[in-house]
């Protein structure tokens, strides 16, 4: 503990290095799903191309993906846009799955009623289809904070610094209580994100307070990525 | 004979399923258990193979409490059947119906044998042996399910809405046929139904529960149609809105008889 | 693309093969303490999920543990054991096996419990025993995802193996520490593409036994449910 109380410093500082390196791949990540998210399930025939091209990238060991993506496209290996790139894939590819099914579980005949109504295609998107996909979106959003935000400790070793800072720093030194508060910080972030992200589920869609179905695990969605 | 001795089952939820329950079943004749959902017919008739055990009460098979007895050997002893089949989706139709001989012990190519038998009874082509259970329409599905029930040659045959998912006309030669099996075989059948007119067809006796698991009435149809127990009896059998209410009409100097609507039923022969 | 060139002359340079130090002999320690990893995480975690599976309780607790311990970072979790039990080959062991655990976890009890409970059921009243019932029915319907369960499970750990060589695991991940040292980034990334590699040609396997174990049975109605054309999509099952 004595260790936490001198540090304070250095850990609040690098509560906020590692939230400018993780809270822009999770709004990244989820931009980008949506629309390919939705594509998949609009156009049956991407489907199982683009929930492939998620599984293979899901697939990728983290460490030897940031140190290709220089090579590949060109950042600096010791960058937070390497990370930051890194962490994003990841989270599309987890995101993709999500997205396509919460699209596909929309009452078929809420968008035919829509439809009927004069809805044009746009107006369906953003007046129906999105809202009522919003409770499984969020879910796989949630899922994708918690796994970017431990993911994003791994910087440390390409030396990007991040709460992982702590990790490698207290392994060097020899110092246990450096690595737990580091593993506790990076754990109450998630916990964090995550809250907040519950609470905006509940103030942009205060009908879906229940939840639908049976909740599922973060690793069971992580199995479903890795395919049926 | 099957026998319900004061019968009660209570889940551990508090709600009543079945309250008091006396009931004797004459063997070798149909038995229908007919109520709507939450009467608790269904768990009643599971209590009769162990799929469920009584909170008091015993439930006796030739003067045998059944608690007494192992339920997995029980089981194996009664044919069971229900909605869909209950087939299991990764074996081949002539494996599913011989699923329970091999169980206890027979040997694999004397059960096959004994299931393609068993496919000629229920009417199946034998031509569907080696066909998977989705393979299959609903109306095959369900005869392969009373094949397996009567795979072991079993004194009782335990139904529970087996012909509740097929439409209405497979659903009648559904019936019919198993009314003529019961002809040929005359088991112990115990039938759960929802749909009164299905329990008037082949009940030789008929049941009526009425939710929380009470029986309110007990006897043939005749008897049911010509003095309903109660209120609930007479509106859940219809009679109230005479749906079962036939009157005579001369057209044309030939009786004939009409429902409650005046619409033709049926010519009366004097 | 020079570097690309630089990486793939390292990578098939034969003299980088050979010896103990060399990649042939990382490659295999690589995959072989990987698979050792998650024959101990399934040696554990396997009967504990079919349990879970199989009676349908202890799922909520499941599911909250193993969604912890995902969340906690490996990282972390692999130096705190390095720190504990020194530089060994069984701190990481420790480490991975825990990282393991909740997918192989997470396979079993979906995939066990994921078997139709009315065929289950059905299999009770025929008078099956619970043993028999877990054997020969929801074994073989759920083996695709039990499988899936620890295909992720064996993607997790190829990768955490590489960042355990961080605290001396060994293993192909010694290459990239090395290298990032020594700024040898052809080799750096020459190993990357081995590792990207190695982690695509067993997902690759797993996948193909998944669809392998498939009972016939339920294959045939999936075949004959996708000539139908079907309005709404039946929720794809869990793993």
């Amino acid at each position: 503990m004595n260790w936490v109380w001198s540090n304070l410093d250095r850990i609040g500082e690098l509560v906020v290095v590692h939230l400018a390196l993780s809270v822009p791949p999770v709004i990244l990540a989820f931009v980008i799903s949506v629309p390919i998210g939705w594509a998949a399930w609009r156009f049956r025939w991407s489907r199982g191309l683009l929930l492939s091209v998620c599984g293979i990238l899901y697939a990728i060991p983290s460490l030897p993906l940031l140190l290709t993506l220089p090579g590949l496209v060109g950042v600096p290996l010791r960058s937070p846009a390497n990370m930051i790139l890194a962490l994003a894939l990841y989270g599309v590819a987890l995101m993709v799955r999500t997205a396509a099914d919460a699209f596909g579980d929309v009452d078929g005949d809420v968008r035919l009623a829509s439809t009927a109504m004069g809805f044009s295609a746009w107006r369906r998107f953003t007046g129906v289809e999105l809202p009522l996909a919003g409770p499984g979106l969020l879910a796989g959003l949630r899922v994708v904070i918690v796994s970017t935000v431990s993911l994003a400790t791994i910087s440390a070793v390409i030396g990007v610094q991040s709460l992982g800072s702590l990790f490698t720093d207290g392994f060097q030194r020899n110092i246990p209580a450096e690595i737990w508060s580091g593993v506790i910080a990076t754990m109450l972030i998630a916990v964090a994100l995550d809250a907040l992200a519950v609470l905006g589920g509940r103030l942009l869609m205060p009908w879906a307070r229940a939840p639908r179905r049976r909740r599922r695990g973060i690793v069971e969605q992580e199995l479903a990525e890795v395919g049926a | 004979m099957i026998e319900f001795r004061g019968v009660r089952k209570q889940f551990p939820d508090g709600t009543v399923a079945v309250e008091r329950v006396d009931l004797t079943l004459a063997p070798r004749s149909i038995t229908v258990l007919v109520g709507s959902s939450g009467s608790g017919k269904t768990t009643l008739l599971r209590m009769v193979n162990r799929m469920v055990d009584p909170s008091e009460g015993q439930v006796r098979i030739d003067d045998v409490d059944v608690a007494s007895v192992d339920p997995v050997k029980l089981r194996r002893s009664i044919g069971y059947v229900m909605q869909n089949g209950g087939l299991l989706p990764h074996r081949r139709v002539v494996d599913n119906i011989a699923t329970v001989p091999v169980l206890r012990g027979e040997p694999k190519r004397a059960a096959r044998a004994r299931a393609l038998e068993l496919m000629d009874t229920v009417g199946l082509d034998r031509s569907l042996a080696d066909k998977y259970p989705s393979q299959l329409s609903g109306g095959q599905q369900q005869r392969v399910g009373v094949a397996r029930g009567l795979a072991v040659d079993p004194n009782i045959l335990l139904m529970d809405e087996p012909f509740g998912a097929v439409d209405p006309i497979v659903r009648t030669e559904l019936q019919d046929e198993l009314l003529r099996l019961q002809r040929d075989l005359a088991k112990t059948v115990v039938f759960v139904t929802h749909d009164v007119d299905e329990a008037f067809r082949l009940g030789d006796r008929v049941v009526i529960l009425r939710a929380g698991g009470v029986v309110v009435q007990d006897g043939t149809p005749a008897e049911i149609l010509a003095a309903p127990a109660d209120e609930f009896v007479g509106d859940f059998i219809g009679a109230d809105r005479g749906r079962r209410v036939l009157r005579r009409a001369n057209v044309g100097g030939r009786e004939i008889v009409v429902d409650a609507d005046g619409r033709p039923a049926g010519v009366l022969e004097s | 693309m020079n570097v690309f060139a630089e990486a793939f002359a390292w990578l098939f340079d034969p003299a980088n093969w050979e010896g103990p130090d060399g990649i042939g002999a990382r490659l295999a320690f690589h995959v072989v303490f990987s698979l050792a990893v998650v024959a101990g995480a399934t040696i554990v975690a396997l009967p504990i999920g079919v349990l879970i599976g199989h009676t349908g309780r202890g799922r909520e607790p499941a599911v909250v543990v193993s969604g912890a311990l995902r969340a906690l970072p490996t990282l972390g979790l692999l130096t705190i054991l390095a720190l504990a039990m020194g530089l060994s080959v069984l701190a990481p062991y420790l480490a991975l096996v825990v990282l393991a655990i909740p997918s192989v976890l997470a396979g079993a009890y979906a995939g066990v419990g994921g078997v139709s409970r009315t065929t289950v059921d059905a299999a009770r009243a025929m008078g099956m025993t619970e043993g028999q019932i877990v054997l020969r029915v929801e074994a073989p319907l759920g083996l695709p995802t039990v499988i899936g369960g620890i295909r992720s499970a064996v993607l997790q750990v190829v990768a955490t193996a590489t960042l355990a060589a961080y605290i001396g695991g060994g293993g192909l991940g010694t290459y990239l520490f090395s290298g990032l040292k020594t700024g040898n980034y052809p080799m750096v990334l020459g190993v990357s593409m081995l590792i990207i590699a190695l982690a695509l040609v067993l997902d690759g396997a797993f996948a193909l036994t998944q669809r392998l174990v498939v009972p016939e049975g339920v294959r045939v109605r999936r075949g004959t449910a996708r000539l139908r054309s079907r309005p709404s999509r039946p929720r794809a099952a869990m793993g």
